[in-house]
C-alpha cells in the first residue's frame, strides 16, 4: 500500500496547487511557473541556508493557513517561508508586492555600475532581467557609486566587487561544495565586501562553481573574460568521464571552438551537478567532450534569440497588399540579368567535391 | 515619589560586593525561587505582566512559555547586554553599580527555564563592566549561588560573560546568537524563532538586562503585587536614561504612573530644560523610535495627558505617537536642528547596518547622503519626498528590525518637521549660520504601512 502523504493546498495568485509539507512558497510558485514565480537573486536551491537576503522574492500572505487564516503583517521572503495548508499568497496580484519589489530593484541598482556593455555576465545576468522587469528608466540616485578595485582570485577567477549585490551565494558555495572555506564577507553595511582577507587566491577543485552561482558579473571566468558575448555562443550539453565530478557540462561554442565550459543550469539558473575546475578551465577543446546536443535555455534570455528555435517562414505580404500583383522590382534577377545563367546548376559544376578526379591545385599543401 | 525596585540600593556603599549586597536582602529571591517549581516561577512572571525592557515590550512570561522543551537537548538563557542604542544607557548603570542584581535575576531565570549554561553577551565598549560582572560571578560562585548543586537543589548553573566586538546589530537577538556562536553577526531569518532553534540550534531565551533584573523583585514580592504597580498593561518599574537638553541627565527608575510632563519638568527627574529654553522635541524611547514634537509630547492627539507607559507613548500610532522603546529619553531644546539630528541618526544606522539584505544596506546609505545634502545646503525640494519614499520602502521589507529602526526616525522627522526641512532647502546659506528654532509643526503626514 503506497504511503499517502498529506499534501498542502496553497493558492498563489489565484492558482491553487498541492505541494508537500515543507515546501517553500517560492518552490510552490515555481511549480506553477510563469510570472507567478517570484524572482530570486540570492536564493539557490542546492545551497543550504541561502536566501532571504535580497528581498526581491517578497510576497504578501493574505491568509496564513486554514487553521489560522489571519494575514501576515509584513511581506515575507517567499524563499524562506514554508507553505501551510490553505495558505493564500499574492505575488503579482498584490500592489504592495510590486511596489516593494520595485523598491528593492532600485536599491540593488543604486550602487551597481550598470556597465553591462562591458560586462561578461550581460545576457545571462539575473539583475539585468530583474531590472528589465521592475526597474525604471532613470535613477533617482545622484551620488557617486560605490567602487572597488578588481581582484584576481587565483588564475581562474576575477572578483569585481563593484558589481556585487552581496547575495552570499558564493560564500555558501565555498562552504558547502568545496573542501575548505577561503573567502567570506568582510566589513558590514554598504561597505561590506566579498574578500579573501589575506590570501588572495581561491584554489581548490570546486571553487570554479562560484562563477556559476554568481547572479551578476562580480565573479567572472578569467579564461573567458572579454573573449565573446554569451549570445553569440551556442550552448551544447556535453559530458566526459571525470574522476572528480559528474562531468556533465554545457559547452559554449562558436564555430568549432569551445569558448567556455559551465555547469548545466536549470530554467531558474540553478546548478545541480557541480563541476570541477579541470572540466571548467582546462578542457577547452571539442575533442575532450562527448556532445549530446544543443542546450535549451528556457529563461527569457538573449541567448535563446537567433537559435532558429520555432522559426516561422515569413509571410509574403507584398502580394497581399498589391492585390495579388508582384512588384516589378522584385522580379527574378536571373530572368533579367544575362550574366547569370539559370539553366546551369552551380552545384553540378566540376570541382573537388563533385569531380571525377580530385586534383589539389594548392601547391602549399603538397 | 515613585516606587523603586531595581536601583533603590545603588546608593549603599559597597553594594557592588557580595557581602554588602547579601546584607541588604540580596539573593533572597534565589532562596525563595529554589523552593518553587520552575513552572510556577514562569507562572509568577506571567502574572506580573512584565514586558521586555529591551525595546519591543513583548510579555516576558509569554516568551518564557514559548520555550520548546525537547528531551535531551540543552536549553539556554542569554542575557542581552549589548546596549548600543544612542541615548540608552540604563543597562550599563544597572550592571556597573549593582551587578549582583543581574546575577541574582539570571540564577532565578536559569532555574525557571532549566538553563545550565547562561550567557551574558555584553557590548564590547563596556570593557570595564566585564570585570565587574566577572568578579560578581566569582563571588556568587564562592558563596554557593552559582556552580554545581546550588543551595542543595541539585541544579547546576554557570554564567559566562562574552564581549561583543562593537556592532550595534549584535543587539538583535538572532545576530547576538550568531555572534555568540563565533560567527559573523548577521541576523537570522525567522522563523525558526530562538525559542525553538536558538543558540547552537537549541531552544534559547534572549532577554534584556533590565528584564532579568526585574525578575528579582517579582519573585520577592510576588507577581500579583508587581502587577499592581503601574497603569494597565504597563506594570512594574522601568529604567529611563534621560539625556539631551535637560538639567539633570541620568538614569531614573519610574513606576509608570507619572506623566511625560512631570518626568521632564519635575526636579525629581529631568528637572526641566536648562537656560530657560523651550522644549522643541523629544525622542522618548531611544534613537530608533519616532521623534515627537512638543505639542504631541505632553498630550496625545486626542487631548489626553501622555503618561510614561507603553500604551500612552504609543497612543496615536506612528501618526501622532511614538514608543516606549528601550527607555532612552532624548530631549531637544529650541536650539537644536532636527535635520542635523536626523542626519546623525541616519549616519549611525548606515554605519551599523550589517549589509545582509538590500533595502537596509543600500537604503540607509542613500538616506544619509540625501540628509547630508539637505543639512549642508545642497538639498532640493523633491529630496524630501524622495527621503519619504526611501524610508517607506525600507520599513517592513528587511530581515531584522534594524531596517525599521533606520526608517522610523527619518519618517517621523519629515512627518512632524517638514517645515524645517523645507526651510533648509529654501535657505541654503542661512541654514548654515543659524538653526530654525521652534518648529511650526507641519501637519503630520499620512502613515504608510506601520
Amino acid at each position: 500500500m503506497p504511503d499517502e502523504k498529506k499534501l498542502f493546498k496553497v493558492t498563489i495568485d489565484n492558482i491553487t496547487i498541492e505541494v508537500e509539507p515543507g515546501t517553500s512558497i517560492l518552490q510552490a510558485a515555481r511549480k506553477i511557473g510563469g510570472d507567478v514565480a517570484p524572482p530570486a537573486m540570492c536564493y539557490y536551491t542546492p545551497l543550504k541556508g541561502s536566501g532571504g537576503k535580497c528581498r526581491t522574492c517578497l510576497v504578501e500572505v493574505a491568509a496564513g493557513s486554514t487553521a489560522d487564516p489571519r494575514p501576515m503583517p509584513k511581506l515575507v521572503a517567499s524563499c524562506r517561508t514554508n507553505v501551510m495548508d490553505g495558505m493564500i499568497v499574492k505575488n503579482i496580484t498584490s500592489e504592495k508586492v510590486i511596489d516593494a519589489r520595485n523598491g528593492v530593484v532600485e536599491f540593488l541598482l543604486i550602487n551597481h555600475p550598470l556597465d553591462c556593455p562591458i560586462c561578461d555576465q550581460a545576457g545571462e545576468c539575473h539583475l539585468q532581467d530583474l531590472s528589465y522587469e521592475h526597474g525604471k528608466e532613470g535613477t533617482r540616485y545622484e551620488f557617486k557609486r560605490r567602487t572597488f578595485e578588481k581582484v584576481d582570485l587565483g588564475p581562474f577567477i576575477q572578483l569585481h566587487m563593484t558589481r556585487c549585490i552581496l547575495c552570499y551565494r558564493c560564500v555558501y558555495t565555498a562552504d558547502q561544495v568545496s573542501k575548505k572555506r577561503e573567502h567570506g564577507v568582510l566589513d558590514r553595511g554598504d561597505h561590506s565586501q566579498i574578500a579573501t582577507y589575506i590570501k588572495n587566491s581561491l584554489d581548490n577543485d570546486f571553487i570554479g562553481n562560484v562563477i556559476d552561482v554568481c547572479p551578476v558579473g562580480a565573479l567572472t571566468d578569467r579564461t573567458f573574460r572579454f573573449k565573446n558575448r554569451v549570445w553569440f555562443l551556442k550552448p551544447m550539453d556535453a559530458h566526459r568521464d571525470c574522476p572528480k565530478c559528474s562531468g556533465k557540462v554545457t559547452l559554449w561554442n562558436r564555430g568549432d571552438e569551445v569558448y567556455r565550459v559551465t555547469a548545466r543550469k536549470d530554467q531558474w539558473g540553478e546548478v545541480h551537478d557541480w563541476i570541477c575546475n579541470e572540466c571548467r578551465f582546462e578542457k577547452k577543446e571539442t575533442k575532450d567532450w562527448v556532445i549530446e546536443g544543443p542546450t535549451k535555455i528556457n529563461r527569457h534570455s538573449v541567448i535563446s534569440q537567433g537559435h532558429y528555435v520555432g522559426t516561422v517562414k515569413p509571410r509574403e505580404v507584398l502580394t497581399e497588399v498589391m492585390n495579388g500583383q508582384a512588384p516589378r522590382l522584385l522580379m527574378d534577377i536571373h530572368t533579367v540579368s544575362e550574366v547569370n545563367q539559370p539553366q546551369i546548376e552551380l552545384s553540378e559544376l566540376p570541382g573537388p567535391a563533385t569531380g571525377d578526379v580530385f586534383e589539389n591545385k594548392n601547391p602549399k599543401e603538397k | 515619589m515613585g516606587k523603586k525596585l531595581l536601583i533603590d540600593r545603588v546608593g549603599i556603599e559597597g553594594i557592588r560586593y557580595f557581602d554588602t549586597y547579601r546584607k541588604h536582602g540580596g539573593y533572597a529571591s534565589v532562596e525563595k525561587a529554589f523552593k518553587m517549581a520552575p513552572a510556577d516561577i514562569v507562572e509568577e512572571i506571567k502574572k506580573s505582566g512584565l514586558r521586555g525592557r529591551g525595546g519591543a515590550g513583548f510579555p516576558t512570561g509569554m516568551k518564557w512559555s514559548f520555550l520548546a522543551k525537547p528531551e535531551g537537548v540543552p536549553r539556554y538563557l542569554v542575557c542581552n547586554a549589548d546596549e548600543s542604542e544612542p541615548g540608552t544607557f540604563k543597562d550599563r548603570y544597572l550592571m556597573e553599580f549593582i551587578p549582583h542584581l543581574l546575577i541574582e535575576g539570571l540564577v532565578v531565570s536559569s532555574f525557571a527555564l532549566g538553563s545550565n549554561r547562561t550567557f551574558i553577551y555584553i557590548r564590547g565598549e563596556y570593557a570595564w563592566i566585564v570585570d565587574i560582572l566577572e568578579q560578581a560571578i566569582e563571588e556568587a560562585r564562592q558563596n554557593g549561588f552559582l556552580g554545581n548543586n546550588i543551595l542543595n537543589s541539585g541544579f547546576d548553573c554557570e554564567i559566562y560573560v562574552q564581549r561583543g566586538a562593537g556592532a550595534y546589530i549584535c543587539g538583535e537577538e538572532t545576530a547576538l546568537l550568531e555572534s555568540l556562536e563565533g560567527k559573523r553577526g548577521n541576523p537570522r531569518i525567522k522563523p525558526p524563532f530562538p525559542a525553538v532553534k536558538g543558540l547552537w540550534d537549541s531552544p534559547t531565551v534572549v532577554n534584556n538586562v533590565e528584564t532579568l533584573a526585574a525578575v528579582v523583585p517579582i519573585i520577592n514580592m510576588g507577581g500579583d503585587a508587581y502587577s499592581q504597580i503601574g497603569i494597565g498593561k504597563s506594570t512594574g518599574t522601568k529604567l529611563i536614561s534621560a539625556c539631551g537638553n535637560i538639567n539633570r541627565p541620568g538614569v531614573y527608575e519610574i513606576d509608570m504612573t507619572i506623566s511625560v510632563e512631570e518626568f521632564v519638568y519635575s526636579d525629581e527627574y529631568c528637572g526641566g530644560i536648562p537656560n530657560g529654553k523651550k522644549l522643541k522635541a523629544c525622542i522618548p524611547g531611544g534613537s530608533s523610535v519616532p521623534i515627537l514634537p512638543a505639542n504631541l509630547l505632553f498630550k496625545t492627539a486626542k487631548g489626553e495627558k501622555r503618561m510614561m507607559t507603553y500604551e500612552s507613548l504609543a497612543d496615536g500610532g506612528f501618526q501622532t505617537g511614538s514608543m516606549m522603546g528601550s527607555g532612552g529619553f532624548i530631549v531637544l531644546d529650541e536650539d537644536q536642528c532636527v535635520v542635523r539630528h536626523t542626519l546623525t541618526l541616519a549616519r549611525f544606522y548606515r554605519h551599523e547596518s550589517c549589509g545582509q539584505c538590500s533595502p537596509c544596506r543600500e537604503g540607509t546609505g542613500w538616506m544619509e547622503k540625501i540628509l547630508n545634502n539637505i543639512e549642508y545646503g545642497r538639498g532640493k525640494m523633491n529630496d524630501i519626498d524622495l527621503l519619504w519614499d526611501i524610508q517607506r520602502r525600507i520599513e517592513g521589507n528587511t530581515i531584522c528590525p534594524l531596517g525599521d529602526a533606520a526608517a522610523w526616525p527619518v519618517a517621523a522627522a519629515i512627518r512632524h518637521f517638514r517645515d524645517e526641512f523645507e526651510w533648509h532647502v529654501l535657505n541654503p546659506e542661512e541654514s548654515q549660520k543659524r538653526n530654525y528654532g521652534l518648529a511650526n509643526y507641519a501637519e503630520p503626514r499620512e502613515v504608510v504601512a506601520s
